[in-house]
C-alpha cells in the first residue's frame, strides 16, 4: 500500500465509496484534463463528464474537478452565491465530508480549496488556493454561433470579431455593455473566456490571482483554466471601457464599500438595504468591529 | 499624308443560325478599308449589304470569321479581331468612339451623367466631365431641365440627340456613327453635321452609315459602296 | 498596360458523385473588371462561384490569388486560416438572400461593422460612423442603424449585405444572382448602386446571374455555362450581340424584351 493510499484510509469515508467519490481511474482522467487546460490558458477541454448524484446544472463539473483534486489534507470551503450556508453550499459541502472527511471551513483564508458557484471571494485569494468554479455554459460564442465545430474553428483561428458585434449591440441598444455577469474575457491574449456566471464586479479578480482557477462545466463537459499570475481582460471598447457595478449605499452590516452587495427588501413600503453577498467576509469585517448603519456590534456565534 | 487610323483588310464575316438549324448566312466577304485621320467614309448600300456589320465588326462588336481589322492605338496598329477583351475595352475607352442608332439606357442614370460617362471612364475629373457634357446637351438643344432625368421616355430624336452627345464628349481619334441623324428634324440635322464636321477637321477618322442624302452630302470625304455579300475595295 | 491579374482560375474540376458540377473552368480576372457568369438552372455557375470562394471543396485545379502584398495564393491548396482571413477582408461575397449573408438577428449597425471589429477596431465611435457612411451609400436611412435586418425590406437586406461586404474595401466581390427575387424597381435601383459601387471603388466582381439584361448592365465580360462547361466567353456586348455557340443564340433570343 503507497503512502498516498495510506493517508486515504486514515480519514473517514463514508462505506462502499472511493475517496472523493470517483474512482481513481476517472481522478486521473479528470487531472489530465485539468493539465492540459492549465498548459493552454483558457481553451476549452473535453472530458469525459461522469453521473454525479444530483442532476446536470446543480454544479456536477466543478465537482469533479473538486473530486480530482482534493486530497486528504485540504481544507475545503464551499459557497454559492457567496454565501456558505444556502441549500447547495450545504449539500455539496456535506457530501465532500462524507467522501473525503477532509476538514471544512467558511473562512476563506483558511481555504486550500474552495468551490463555488457564481461568486469569486471578496478576500484576495493567494499562492496555494485553488479556487473551483461551476460552469453552466463554457463556450462564450455560443449564442452567436450554434455550430460547435464552427466555434471549435473560431477558437483555433482567434476569430473573436463576432463577440465584439455582441457588445457593440449592446452599447447601441442600451447605451452601454449591459451584460452584467459572465462577462467575455481574453486569457493570456490568446483565448477568449466565459469566467461562467460571476458578476462583472468579480471579473477583475481573475487578472493575476496568485490562486489556480478552475472551471468545470458537467453537463457541457468540459473543463478549463487560469493558471496563477494569468492575464485576463475583460472585452471592450476604446471607448466604452470596461466598468464595475457600483452601489448607491455600503453594506448595512459591516460598511464595507469594495464589495458586491445583495439587496434585501425589508418591507412592502420599498424598504430595502444592501449586504454583502460574501458572508464570510462580512463577518470578518464586523468581528474586526466594523459597522454599516443596520447592524449591532458582532457577538460571537456558535460554532456549526 | 495622313496617319492611318483604320485599317480593314480581307474581312470574312458569316453569321451561323444554330437555332435555324445551323443555316449560313454570309455577310461580308474579303472586306477591306483604310481610312486615315481626318477622312469621314461613308458606307453606302442598299439594306444587308453588310454596313452596320462592318462597323460594328471595328467596334470588336462583331467578330469576324476572317480577316484583320487594324485599329491604330497608342501609335501602333492593333489587331481588334481576336483581341483580348481588355485590349478591346482599352482601345474602346481611348480610342475608339461607336454612336449606335439607339440608345441604351440605364435604369436611374440621368442624362446628364449618361453623356459624361466616357470621360469619366478616362479617369478624368468629375467636374470637367459634366460641363464637357453639358456644353454638348446645350449645344444639342436638350434643355437644361432634362439633364438629370433618366432618358427612357424621352422622344426618339431626343435620345439621338443624347446618344450623339455622349459619342462626342469624349475627343476619340476614330468616331463610328450609325445613322446619326435618323430620327432629327433638320435644324438638329445640321448641328450634328456641324459637330461631326468639326471633330473630322481636328482629325477624327470617321466611318459613318447615313441614308439621308443630304447628311451625308455634307460629311462624306469618300463614299464607300458596299454589295450584299462581297464588297468593292 | 503590362498589369497582372488578380485572380487566375486553371482548370477547375468538381463533380458531385457522378453529377459534373465544373469541368474544366479556366479564367483570370483583372483589378475593376466585372464578369458575369451566366446560364441556367443546373449549368454549375453558383457551384463555380462557391467553389472559387472556398466554401466548396473541388477535385482538381488552382483558384490563383494576387494579395494585396502582391503574393500569389492558391486558395484550394491555402490553409483554412488563410482562406478565412481573406474571404474576411480582401474578399466578399454577396448571397442571394440576404438572410443567408446577413446576422439577422443583430442592428444594421452591427451587420456592416462585424468585418471591421473582426480585424480589430475597438472603438465604438469610430465603428459606428463608418457604418452611418455605409448605409448612407447604400441608400438605408442612417435612423435605421439600430433595427434589426427583419424589419427591412428585400431590397434593403441585400443593399446592406453590400454595404457589409464592402466595409473592408475588399478587391473582388463575389455575386450570387445579387438582384434574383427582388421586384423590379428594387432590382433597378441595386444595380444602380452596385454599378456606380464597383466603378467608385475599383472592385472586381465576378456574379452569377441567369438574367441577361443584368449581365448586360453589370459585366465587361461573360462567361456562359452549360451543364458545367463553359461553351463561350468574351466581351458582354460581343456575346449578346454576336452569339456564335448555338447555347448562346437559345440563351439571347429566349430574353424578353420590353
Amino acid at each position: 500500500m503507497s503512502s498516498l493510499q495510506q493517508s486515504y484510509q486514515t480519514t473517514a469515508t463514508l462505506d462502499g465509496y472511493n475517496f472523493g467519490f470517483l474512482d481513481e481511474q476517472t481522478k486521473r482522467m479528470l487531472r489530465r484534463a485539468i493539465l492540459k487546460a492549465v498548459a493552454i490558458p483558457g481553451y476549452q477541454v473535453p472530458f469525459g463528464s461522469r453521473e454525479m448524484p444530483l442532476p446536470y446544472g446543480w454544479g456536477t463539473g466543478g465537482m469533479q474537478v473538486t473530486a480530482a483534486v482534493i486530497g486528504g489534507n485540504d481544507i475545503l470551503k464551499v459557497i454559492d452565491q457567496g454565501a456558505d450556508d444556502t441549500t447547495n453550499a450545504v449539500s455539496i459541502r456535506r457530501f465532500f465530508v462524507r467522501m473525503t472527511g477532509v476538514a471544512t471551513t467558511e473562512k476563506t483564508r483558511e481555504a486550500t480549496l474552495i468551490q463555488t458557484r457564481h461568486r469569486v471571494p471578496e478576500t484576495p485569494l493567494s499562492e496555494g488556493q485553488i479556487l473551483v468554479y461551476q460552469v453552466p455554459i463554457p463556450e462564450p460564442l455560443r449564442w452567436l454561433e450554434p455550430r460547435e465545430t464552427e466555434t471549435r474553428k473560431m477558437h483555433a483561428l482567434s476569430e473573436y470579431g463576432v463577440m465584439h458585434v455582441k457588445l457593440y449591440e449592446d452599447i447601441a441598444q442600451h447605451g452601454h455593455i449591459s451584460t452584467a455577469y459572465d462577462y467575455p474575457v481574453l486569457v493570456n491574449g490568446r483565448y477568449l473566456m466565459r469566467c461562467s456566471p460571476i458578476p462583472k464586479f468579480d471579473t477583475p479578480k481573475l487578472h493575476m490571482n496568485g490562486a489556480l482557477q478552475l472551471f468545470g462545466a458537467g453537463r457541457e463537459k468540459r473543463i478549463y483554466a487560469v493558471p496563477p499570475y494569468t492575464d485576463v481582460k475583460p472585452l471592450d471598447f476604446e471607448d466604452h471601457p470596461f466598468e464595475i457595478e457600483r452601489w448607491p449605499e455600503d453594506c448595512a452590516l459591516c460598511g464595507a464599500g469594495d464589495s458586491f452587495l445583495d439587496e434585501v427588501i425589508l418591507d412592502d413600503r420599498g424598504g430595502r438595504m444592501f449586504v454583502c453577498s460574501d458572508t464570510d467576509y462580512c463577518g470578518e469585517r464586523r468581528a474586526a468591529g466594523h459597522v454599516g448603519k443596520m447592524s449591532a456590534p458582532y457577538k460571537e456565534e456558535a460554532a456549526e | 499624308m495622313s496617319q492611318e487610323m483604320i485599317r480593314v483588310e480581307n474581312l470574312g464575316k458569316t453569321f451561323t443560325l444554330h437555332l435555324r438549324g445551323g443555316i449560313a448566312l454570309p455577310v461580308l466577304r474579303d472586306t477591306s478599308l483604310s481610312v486615315a485621320a481626318g477622312e469621314c467614309v461613308t458606307l453606302h448600300g442598299p439594306s444587308g449589304a453588310g454596313k452596320s456589320t462592318l462597323l460594328r465588326s471595328i467596334y470588336g462588336n462583331y467578330r469576324p470569321q476572317q480577316g484583320r481589322i487594324l485599329i491604330t492605338h497608342d501609335g501602333h496598329p492593333t489587331d481588334i479581331v481576336g483581341a483580348i477583351p481588355r485590349v478591346v475595352l482599352d482601345i474602346r475607352r481611348r480610342t475608339l468612339g461607336y454612336v449606335t442608332q439607339f440608345l441604351r439606357v440605364i435604369p436611374r442614370v440621368g442624362t446628364l451623367d449618361i453623356v459624361a460617362e466616357p470621360l469619366l471612364a478616362r479617369g478624368a475629373p468629375a467636374e470637367h466631365a459634366r460641363t464637357r457634357a453639358a456644353e454638348l446637351l446645350s449645344r444639342l438643344q436638350i434643355p437644361e431641365k432634362m439633364w438629370n432625368l433618366p432618358p427612357a421616355t424621352f422622344s426618339g430624336g431626343e435620345q439621338q440627340r443624347i446618344n450623339i452627345a455622349r459619342g462626342f464628349c469624349a475627343d476619340y481619334p476614330i468616331l463610328l456613327l450609325d445613322e446619326p441623324t435618323a430620327s432629327l428634324d433638320d435644324r438638329n440635322r445640321k448641328i450634328v453635321i456641324e459637330l461631326v464636321d468639326d471633330a473630322r477637321r481636328r482629325g477624327t477618322a470617321i466611318v459613318a452609315i447615313v441614308h439621308d442624302a443630304d447628311t451625308r452630302a455634307a460629311i462624306t470625304t469618300r463614299l464607300l459602296p458596299m454589295e450584299a455579300v462581297g464588297v468593292a475595295a | 498596360m503590362i498589369e497582372m491579374p488578380l485572380l487566375s482560375v486553371e482548370s477547375l474540376n468538381k463533380t458531385f458523385g457522378r453529377q459534373v458540377a465544373c469541368r474544366d473552368v479556366s479564367f483570370e480576372l483583372w483589378p475593376g473588371e466585372v464578369l458575369g457568369i451566366v446560364g441556367e438552372s443546373g449549368s454549375g455557375k453558383s457551384t463555380l462561384l462557391n467553389a472559387i470562394a472556398g466554401r466548396l471543396s473541388v477535385d482538381s485545379g488552382k483558384v490563383l490569388y494576387r494579395t494585396a502584398t502582391g503574393q500569389i495564393t492558391d486558395l484550394i491548396s491555402a490553409s483554412d486560416a488563410q482562406r478565412r482571413h481573406l474571404m474576411r477582408t480582401e474578399w466578399g461575397f454577396v448571397q442571394q438572400h440576404a438572410r443567408d449573408g446577413l446576422r439577422m438577428g443583430f442592428s444594421a449597425g452591427a451587420n456592416i461593422g462585424e468585418r471591421l471589429m473582426a480585424i480589430g477596431q475597438k472603438h465604438y465611435g469610430n465603428l459606428r460612423d463608418t457604418a452611418l457612411d455605409w448605409m448612407q451609400a447604400v441608400e438605408i436611412s442612417p435612423e435605421r442603424i439600430d433595427d434589426l435586418p427583419r424589419t427591412f425590406s428585400g431590397g434593403m437586406q441585400q443593399r446592406l449585405q453590400i454595404a457589409r461586404n464592402l466595409v473592408t474595401h475588399p478587391r473582388i466581390v463575389l455575386m450570387d444572382e445579387p438582384t434574383g427575387g427582388l421586384d423590379v424597381s428594387v432590382q433597378a435601383r441595386l444595380l444602380d448602386l452596385l454599378r456606380r459601387l464597383v466603378q467608385e471603388h475599383n472592385v472586381a466582381v465576378i456574379v452569377v446571374t441567369h438574367d441577361l439584361g443584368v449581365a448586360r448592365l453589370l459585366a465587361h465580360r461573360l462567361m456562359v455555362m452549360r451543364r458545367g462547361e463553359v461553351v463561350e466567353a468574351g466581351l458582354t456586348d460581343q456575346l449578346l450581340d454576336d452569339p456564335q455557340h448555338a447555347y448562346t443564340q437559345l440563351l439571347v433570343s429566349s430574353v424578353l424584351s420590353v
